[in-house]
């Protein structure tokens, strides 16, 4: 799989794939390596950065933003970056949210829902089971649908909350992205990962650019997700 | 300068661990007339005369508390 296309004259033109770091970010290099491994380039983003320096795509990646003072992605969702993130996300730009970036997207009213403290209190860090509810957003086309995959979870208040009728609706919209195979964490109705109504914003607590290959992760089930968005972007 | 408190607590609806896991401590230590505990922040605002009630509503619901799991009360000059 290449995420490359061939621009006119037969040069490589690449996806450009921008990552975001705050003050207390921890997978971004993770992250930014995902990306090199599915072949488009990663454009380092920080929080102050006024504009996204022209980026295809932008990950959010997880750690502890601003310390996750207050509550996760409380703080963060202010960042000046953040807003150009709202903005184009409002254009169709894919982006995706993983752990604290699931959190701080969910913040941002990019994604309905919230993420609580773990039913049982403790600090998860293991590698879980997913299964692929939906192949038609931005980040998961280049999976088969009820695909299940293997990969790492390392959250405290990743019990994914929201309202019935809006579990309803994400439901009903096809918008349960990624469901746990055994809940974790009491998140509702098993859900690890949703997305927006369009499909291009994806938000999940469990971290795919962990599971990119075998020397360094549980699989390289997470890499598809990757390979999914350069497919989105170079169209 | 006036005092405002900012009360946030999670929704009646939302499972609230810690408290769970504070109302078992609490029966460990022999209060077993505690049957619930829910756990909440306190805020304390210093401010001038020029901070609105609809100010401190914007406040409260951008940032001190997530509406989607948590509810807010403001109460000005507290004594």
């Amino acid at each position: 799989m290449s995420g490359q296309r061939e621009a006119e004259g037969g040069s490589r033109i690449s996806a450009r794939v921008g990552v975001i770091t705050f003050p207390g970010t921890l997978d971004d290099v993770d992250a930014a390596r995902a990306v090199r491994l599915a072949g488009a380039q990663p454009v380092s983003l920080w929080h102050g950065d006024p504009d996204l320096k022209g980026v295809d795509a932008v990950v959010v990646p997880g750690g502890f933003s601003y310390g996750d003072y207050l509550r996760c992605g409380a703080i963060a969702k202010f960042a000046p970056v953040m807003g150009e993130v709202v903005a184009a996300a409002g254009r169709g730009m894919p982006v995706l949210g993983i752990c604290n970036g699931f959190q701080i997207l969910c913040e941002a009213g990019l994604l309905p829902g919230a993420l609580a403290r773990n039913a049982g209190l403790h600090f998860l860090c293991r590698d879980v089971w997913l299964k692929v509810d939906s192949i038609t957003t931005a980040w998961t086309s280049r999976y088969e649908s009820g695909a299940e995959l293997l990969v790492p979870l390392k959250s405290g208040e990743g019990r994914y909350v929201a309202s019935e009728s809006v579990l309803d609706e994400l439901e009903g919209e096809g918008r349960v992205v990624f469901r746990y195979a055994e809940n974790p964490n009491g998140s509702m109705r098993d859900i690890a990962g949703i997305s927006s109504a369009n499909g291009r914003v994806v938000g999940l607590m469990p971290h795919p650019e962990h599971a990119t290959e075998p020397l360094t992760g549980p699989s390289d089930d997470g890499l598809g997700m990757f390979y999914s968005a350069l497919d989105a972007v170079l169209v | 300068m006036p005092r405002v408190v900012v009360t946030v607590m999670p929704k009646a609806e939302i499972l609230d661990p810690q408290g769970q896991a504070i109302v078992g401590a609490l029966g460990r230590l022999g209060h077993r007339g505690v049957s619930e505990v829910r756990q909440g922040k306190r805020f304390e605002l210093q401010v001038d005369d020029t901070v609105t009630d609809e100010e401190l509503a914007d406040i409260a619901e951008s940032l001190l508390a997530n509406t989607v799991i948590e509810d807010w009360s403001v109460t000005r000059d507290p004594a």
